[in-house]
């Protein structure tokens, strides 16, 4: 087997906000398979990491997930630095860990 | 509110006996025995045999080394999923094992490689006993396309 993938494959969806305004301290994520709220619990706390690459160097910004966002299955994050607006809609890997199981 | 003319002299407090030890609290499914996933690391995705608890909090693996290359190890538990599969850990001895060795001294290599070996040897014989178990360590967990880790048990 290659590398075992050991996150959940998320996609950034925007900022947190209103209609007009946003708040790019926290970001909305969708998870891969997570469609419901009562299912975002085991999500809470998880470490996301955001990978982009810089020529040929791949960097990565940290961040947890820190609440769901309305009823299905978006969660909140937030993360060392805010993500860059490149980030909106390309994916983002959740890990496993801190595990509480 | 009494009000005292006087200033009475009370001894200052000191808080210097107010040490308190924060033991990191085990996981409630974590048990000696218990197989568990590594999350991180060099050894991500493979699976090991919890021991004990360090001092520190830490906890104690090791793959066996012979099934899957993972050595004896500290490890944070909350970079570790414990699933409900055990063995029997009963007659391996850990008396001799201490945080010391993995603060990469290379004068306690040799100890570590000793009990590595006997350590293994011991867990080898039990893990021989469980139909499919050797091949279960060798494995390494991977999440694949339509998993939901919300929804497993492990």
């Amino acid at each position: 087997m290659a590398t075992p993938r050991l996150f959940v494959k998320g996609t950034v969806l925007g900022y947190k906000r209103t209609r007009t305004i946003q708040r790019p301290s926290s970001t909305l994520l969708q998870l891969e398979g997570v469609n419901v709220k009562e299912d975002t619990g085991f999500y809470l706390g998880k470490r996301v990491c955001y990978v982009y690459k810089v020529g040929r160097e791949s960097r990565c910004i940290w961040g947890r997930i820190t609440r769901a966002h309305g009823n299905s299955g978006v969660v909140r994050a937030r993360f060392q630095h805010n993500l860059p607006p490149q980030s909106f809609g390309a994916t983002v890997r959740v890990h496993l860990f801190p595990s509480s199981i | 509110m009494q009000f005292t003319p006087e200033r009475v002299r009370r001894p200052l407090v000191s808080y210097k006996n107010n040490k308190t030890t924060n033991k990191t609290v085990l996981k409630n499914n974590l048990v000696p025995g218990s197989i568990v996933i590594l999350l991180a690391g060099r050894y991500a995705g493979s699976r090991a045999v919890f021991l004990k608890q360090l001092e520190s909090g830490l906890i104690l693996v090791t793959g066996p080394h012979k099934v899957n290359g993972v050595p004896l190890r500290r490890v944070n538990q909350r970079y570790v999923i414990g699933t409900q599969t055990k063995i029997d850990v009963s007659k391996v001895d850990l008396s001799n094992v201490s945080e010391e060795w993995f603060k990469h001294s290379e004068t306690v290599l040799p100890a570590l490689a000793e009990t590595q070996k006997t350590l293994d040897a011991t867990l080898l014989a039990e893990i021989k006993k469980v139909e499919t178990m050797t091949s279960y360590m060798k494995a390494k967990f991977s999440l694949k396309k339509g998993d939901r880790p919300h929804d497993m048990i492990f």
